[in-house]
């Protein structure tokens, strides 16, 4: 197995103000829809169901 | 005293005829019947026909004294019209159905998804065919009604049932009051709200949603073809799903969705219909046209199945086995396949050609296809009717992405029924070549057609028994072969032999199609002489053979009937 493939710290900055910026802009009514959106966005992007599923997962932690 | 309604029912486009009812009175006493069918929906009548085409008998009793109320079924797959054609139905659905193939998915007026149905050279009938239910069960009627083995009932109601000593007896109410039946078998084909299921206190397993529809028929003239149109969330019905289909005889179909916590009764209000179809009428720029309601009714999808559909003497079948969502036309569509494979497998029950393992087999067959289907049709439901706010969200997501976005837009599709393949099915011969060819029908796939001629497919010679198509240019068809085939036949077994690939007719098959061009063998993936496929009366395929000898086509024949 290959180590998966990890963002760099300034690119993580970039995607950390654009994606809060994002929520902003799409405005509390529109926030779950806007990401949900992107999630499947991502998940196309990723062409990985499997390693989604890892993620949705992780994400589920400690909410 | 059973008093079913003379009066004939309401409907705008459709003259319902009013049968006389049978009286015990009026017949000898009765005598222990080999096979009764509780229900004259299309599952019980496909049954009976499939019954009687095997040389069974089998009376058909129907609480009703006409045929199906309000429209309920309007399409019909391409499966359905090849079994419909075995009992020689299907001409007259073609010739007044309205045939079609593509699906349109409309989100904030924009077209996202179009569905195209494939519609091969080499199939005779289209993908997908919109009559209403009267006509069909019209038409299978009138075939019933012309069969010598099939003992009709008007107006007898079953009320009761009792199971003893490998047979099974039936209280039944009638006009003049009630009379007893025995049978060694009773298929329950009473509906979906079958009367023999609770009476037997068996439980369905599967999933109900709570999303309500209306679903309405009104006359109307549109200028619109024969495609099934769905629209998502419209202004007028913000959230919420329509779908509208064109039927014959200047009608058309319109099932919307109602808003969450609206009861049936209030959406079924006069006021209330008006205004959401003129409100979609609107929609789809055809305001102000005028427009007349024939039936209306309110539905919510439930995807459940009996988890064995044999109990005893009774089978169930249809409905009364299985409830499954409207999403992708799949109740009747899926009663007829449920039907013919209870008929022939019955039938050769009766007969003594195999045991009752049979049963057991097709009961595992259709109770798969029951749950392929419902695990098929909650993704479309799902998707149609979101039960959850998780449910709604991605819905939403997907609806909004679709405006730019290719890659959702498949969801967008409908899973439109399509017949069962008995993949692991218990008839599917062992030592038989399915894994070895590269092409063709596999173990348990319905047939592939195949057009010979002018009008003049495969599938319109195969059917009523065991078909062995024989893929050979010689002369005869080999010895020992024929010999199998004999012997099977002295045992009873009704197997017709097709030789594909001659030009003069071959000795020892039933018949010899010339294909003369070699398409049905590319078909059927046969590169040389010798090569066979065994297909079972409901024309499933249980072995194929590269080069077919005595040996396994014995084998093939043992296994697709158990003793
Ligand atoms: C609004 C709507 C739209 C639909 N659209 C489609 C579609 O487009 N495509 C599709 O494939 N399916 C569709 N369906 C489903 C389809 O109508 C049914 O799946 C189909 O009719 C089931 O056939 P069946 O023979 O199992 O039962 P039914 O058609 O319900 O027949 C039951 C029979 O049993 C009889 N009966 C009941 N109780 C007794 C008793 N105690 N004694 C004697 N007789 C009895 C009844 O009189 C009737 O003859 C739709 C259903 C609805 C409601």
């Amino acid at each position: 197995m290959t180590a998966p493939a990890s963002i760099s710290i300034p690119d993580l900055e970039t995607v950390y103000d654009h994606l809060a910026t994002a929520i902003d802009r799409a405005g509390p009514q529109k926030t779950e829809l806007f990401l949900v959106k992107l999630a499947l966005l991502n998940a196309n992007a990723l062409g990985d169901a499997g390693l989604f599923l890892q993620n949705i997962h992780a994400a589920l932690q400690d909410l | 005293m059973h008093t079913p309604t003379r009066t004939p029912r309401h409907s705008i486009y459709y003259t319902y005829r009013v049968f006389a009812p049978w009286l015990p009175s009026a017949h000898p006493a009765q005598t222990r019947q080999k096979a009764v069918i509780v229900g004259a929906g299309p599952a019980g009548m496909v049954a009976a026909m499939e019954l009687a085409r095997h040389g069974v008998p089998c009376v058909v009793l129907n609480a009703e004294l006409q045929v199906s109320q309000g429209s309920r079924a309007i399409v019909f797959t391409r499966r359905s019209m090849e079994i419909l054609q075995q009992f020689g139905v299907a001409d007259r659905i073609t010739a007044n159905g309205l045939p079609w193939r593509f699906g349109n998915s409309f989100y904030r007026g924009q077209r996202v998804f179009r569905m195209e149905a494939p519609h091969d050279q080499d199939d005779r009938f289209f993908p997908m065919i919109n009559l209403q239910q009267q006509y069909l069960e019209e038409y299978m009627l009138d075939a019933l009604l012309a069969n010598p083995l099939i003992d009709f009932r008007w107006g007898n109601k079953v009320t009761a049932v009792e199971q003893r000593d490998g047979c099974a007896r039936l209280d039944i109410d009638t006009p003049e009051g009630s009379y007893m039946l025995d049978a060694d078998w009773v298929v329950a084909a009473d509906g979906g709200r079958s009367g023999i299921r609770a009476a037997l206190k068996l439980q369905m397993e599967g999933a109900s949603y709570e999303g309500l529809f209306v679903i309405a028929d009104i006359r109307i003239d549109l200028p619109l073809p024969t495609e099934r149109l769905a629209f998502f969330d419209p202004d007028w019905n913000p959230g919420n799903t329509i779908l509208m289909h064109r039927e014959p005889h200047g009608i058309w179909r319109v099932d919307y969705q109602l808003p969450a916590g609206e009861s049936p009764d209030a959406a079924l209000r006069p006021e209330s219909l008006r205004a959401r179809i003129d409100a979609q009428l609107a929609m789809i720029g055809h305001a102000g046209t005028p427009w007349e309601m024939d039936w209306c009714s309110v539905y919510s999808a439930r995807a459940l199945t009996l988890p064995d559909y044999v109990h005893g003497n009774i089978l169930f079948t249809g409905d009364a086995a299985h409830l499954l969502p409207i999403f992708g036309v799949r109740g009747a569509n899926t009663g007829f396949q449920d039907a013919q494979s209870l008929g022939w497998q019955l039938a050769f029950v009766i007969k003594g050609l195999a045991g009752t393992a049979l049963l057991a087999n097709h009961s595992a067959e259709r109770v798969g296809a029951a749950r392929e289907i419902i695990d098929e049709a909650g993704k479309s439901t799902r998707f149609m009717t979101p039960p959850t706010h998780g449910f709604q969200l991605l819905r939403d997501a997907v609806l909004s992405l679709s405006l730019s976005q290719q890659f959702v837009r498949p969801l967008y599709h409908w899973r439109t029924s399509r017949p069962h393949e008995y993949t692991r099915s218990a008839l599917n011969s062992h030592g038989d070549d399915n894994a070895l060819f590269k092409a063709g029908p596999a173990h348990g796939a319905p047939p592939q057609n195949v057009r010979l001629g002018a009008d003049d497919f495969l599938l319109d010679h195969l059917g009523g028994g065991f078909d062995l198509l024989y893929f050979s240019a010689a002369a005869a068809v080999p010895e020992a072969l024929q010999q199998v085939v004999a012997d099977a036949r002295a045992r009873g077994i009704p197997l017709h032999v097709i030789a594909i690939g001659a030009a003069q007719p071959v000795a020892g098959a039933d018949q010899t199609l010339p294909d003369t061009d070699g398409h049905c063998r590319r078909r059927y993936g046969v590169a040389a002489s010798g090569g066979a496929y065994l297909l079972r009366p409901d024309q499933h395929i249980c072995a194929r053979w590269l080069t077919l000898d005595a040996t396994r086509l014995q084998a093939a024949l043992n296994t697709a009937l158990p003793r």
